[in-house]
């Protein structure tokens, strides 16, 4: 059984649609990147696993429990997206409280602070905290009593490229101990790199959701070759593999993703003409691009 | 259980750090200073102890202040949480609305407990040390401080409620304050006009008495002047106050500290995260 399930999700907001008939599943121990642009519906997905809003039509599971059950919400941690404390409140205070509401023992919360690289700043006032620093009180609070369950809007906003590689590491010793991870994020490249598949809402509706492999082969981009050449050869390379030339020892060409032995054989054919060869798969960027192009069309 | 705990230890050290403890205390007590230092003169003609003439007019003064403190306290408890954007987290934990609500109201009367005590002690102090029989006194100043909590809690739980209904704190505090003016100030002033009117008709016989019950802030008055003869006499509140069983009263103020929470708590849950 997956750790969260939803089923023909539908949601609207008076005559706005926020999601369209939406059906995803997280494993235990799987790590989904929700992506899509602004109002695509993401933040409203998580709102609706959390039982914080409810939902037009469709169902939601959560090991088998209603969202927003006392069941589900033990088992689920949450991180909004800008999220906020009581400024009057010092970070061990603020996860103090937190940490008796889950019922675990207090004196973690030094520990978790120091999990987040807070350690110091734990005495002093939240009010005083940079945006970042909040982000990391809102990533240790969600870390509390190892959720099985874990859903972060756009966790990474604000962090700094340290502190967003050594989220990713905790979030992996997670992943591994069997937490069901989804996340939401605009920073493609971390999460091509992150996460094991990827769900991309368009104007509400699910229009891909694969691991990033299989999304590539369904996306059939061209693949792109770059070959570095001699400056006495650039000109025979470009004749023979039918290429485009980019400067005076670099040659382009792009192939289908069924043609790219093929291609690539050629290449290879040219012998001592090249000095090095490059194959650069479409990016999670472009991946993107053409599926959120095809849910506008819908 | 825990849930309510969790939240009450974190509410009361807001107040703390936002000095509404230190506020509540202080006002309580420079109050009760003041109408110890009036009271001072010499009034024993009356045949009543020095404390029981104090719980008299402490009456009068926590029917004013007791409702004020807990409408302040009470209405950012919501309507911050909102504003600040804490209360979509603090609602995926697995606590109830219910619990939220009842861990904030432990916090917030406590804290109306601590102020009333010292405001209320020192008053007492004050009594005790002019006059030797006013240890006579303290069963009606253990009423007084009873149904003080009582009040207190009732307007708490109004507090709660306009503080889940409106959508800024601002609008929260002018619709407390509002809560305030009528409950307290032109309620009474629209019964002395009715009652005047009327003329000791059949209104100031039948309905007049249950008007006042309903009201929570003239029901604790009611009780706490009615339920010590002697200050009853010393204040001279005759009328329609002596018709009305004090049991009646306590019941009132008592039901309306319910009502109020349940009120607000209906509210809470109606509130969109
Ligand atoms: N409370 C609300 N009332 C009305 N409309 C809403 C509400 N919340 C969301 N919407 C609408 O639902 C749609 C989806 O919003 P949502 O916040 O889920 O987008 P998102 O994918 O999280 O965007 P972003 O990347 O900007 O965070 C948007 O059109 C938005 O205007
Ligand atoms: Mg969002």
């Amino acid at each position: 059984m997956p750790t969260l399930t939803l089923s023909h999700v539908t949601k609207s907001f008076r005559d706005q649609r926020a999601l369209c008939d939406v059906t995803l599943s997280v494993d235990a121990g799987e790590r989904v990147a929700l992506l899509g642009h602004n109002g695509a519906g993401k933040s409203t997905l998580m709102k609706i696993v959390l039982g914080l809003i409810a939902a037009d039509s469709g169902t939601i599971a959560i090991l088998g429990s209603p969202q927003g059950s006392p069941a589900a919400r033990r088992a689920t941690s949450y991180l909004p997206e800008n999220v906020a404390f009581h400024p009057a409140l010092s970070g061990l205070e603020q996860l103090r409280l937190y940490l008796r509401l889950r019922g675990e023992p207090v004196d973690q919360a030094a520990d978790l602070l120091e999990r987040v690289g807070l350690g110091s700043a734990g005495r002093r006032r939240i009010g005083g905290y940079s945006k970042g620093m909040r982000q990391r009180v809102g990533l240790a609070q969600a870390l509390i009593g190892r959720p099985q369950l874990l859903v972060l809007d756009e966790p990474t906003s604000g962090l700094d490229p340290v502190s967003r590689r050594d989220f990713y590491s905790i979030l992996n010793d997670l992943a591994g101990a069997g937490t069901a991870i989804l996340l939401s994020s605009h920073a493609l490249t971390e999460v091509e790199a992150q996460t094991d598949r990827i769900a991309i809402l368009s104007n509400g509706l699910l229009v891909a959701n694969d691991s990033l492999a299989s999304l590539r082969r369904r996306a059939a981009l061209p693949i792109q070759v770059q070959i570095a050449t001699r400056p006495d050869t650039v000109e025979e390379v470009v004749r023979r593999v039918a290429g485009t030339r980019v400067n005076g020892t670099r040659v382009e060409l792009t192939c289908r993703h069924d043609n790219k032995l093929t291609r690539l054989a050629e290449v290879a054919g040219l012998g001592d003409l090249v000095e090095d060869v490059e194959i650069i798969p479409p990016s999670l960027e472009q991946i993107y691009h053409h599926f959120s192009k095809a849910g506008a069309e819908q | 259980m825990t849930g309510i705990a969790a939240i009450a230890i974190c509410e009361f050290k807001v107040a703390l750090r936002n000095r509404w403890v230190a506020i509540a205390v202080l006002i309580m007590a420079l109050f009760a200073a003041v109408l110890s230092a009036a009271g001072s003169a010499p009034s024993g003609e009356l045949g009543v102890d020095k404390l029981s003439l104090t719980v008299a007019s402490l009456t009068s003064l926590a029917v004013y202040l007791v409702p004020l403190v807990a409408l302040l306290m009470a209405f950012d408890a919501i309507s911050g949480e909102k504003e600040r954007g804490t209360l979509p987290l603090l609602l995926t934990y697995p606590v109830s609305r219910l619990e939220i609500l009842l861990g904030k109201f432990v916090a917030h009367l406590g804290t109306l407990a601590l102020a009333i005590a010292v405001g209320y002690a020192i008053a007492a102090l004050a009594a005790l040390s002019f006059d030797s029989q006013a240890l006579q006194g303290l069963p009606a100043l253990a009423r007084l401080y009873l149904t003080s909590l009582l009040l207190g809690a009732a307007f708490l739980g109004l507090g709660y409620a306009i503080s889940a209904v409106a959508a800024r704190p601002g609008a929260a505090a002018g619709a407390a304050i509002a809560v305030w003016l009528i409950l307290i100030v032109l309620y009474d002033l629209a019964l002395l006009a009715s009652v005047v009117a009327d003329n000791g008709g059949a209104f100031t016989q039948s309905v007049f008495p249950w008007l006042l019950l309903a009201n929570p802030a003239d029901a604790f008055r009611l009780y706490n002047l009615a339920a010590s003869e002697g200050t009853s006499a010393a204040t001279g509140l005759g009328g329609a106050a002596q018709t009305i069983s004090p049991g009646f009263a306590l019941v009132s103020v008592a039901a309306w500290s319910v009502i109020a929470i349940g009120l607000a708590t209906a509210a809470f849950r109606s509130v969109k995260p």
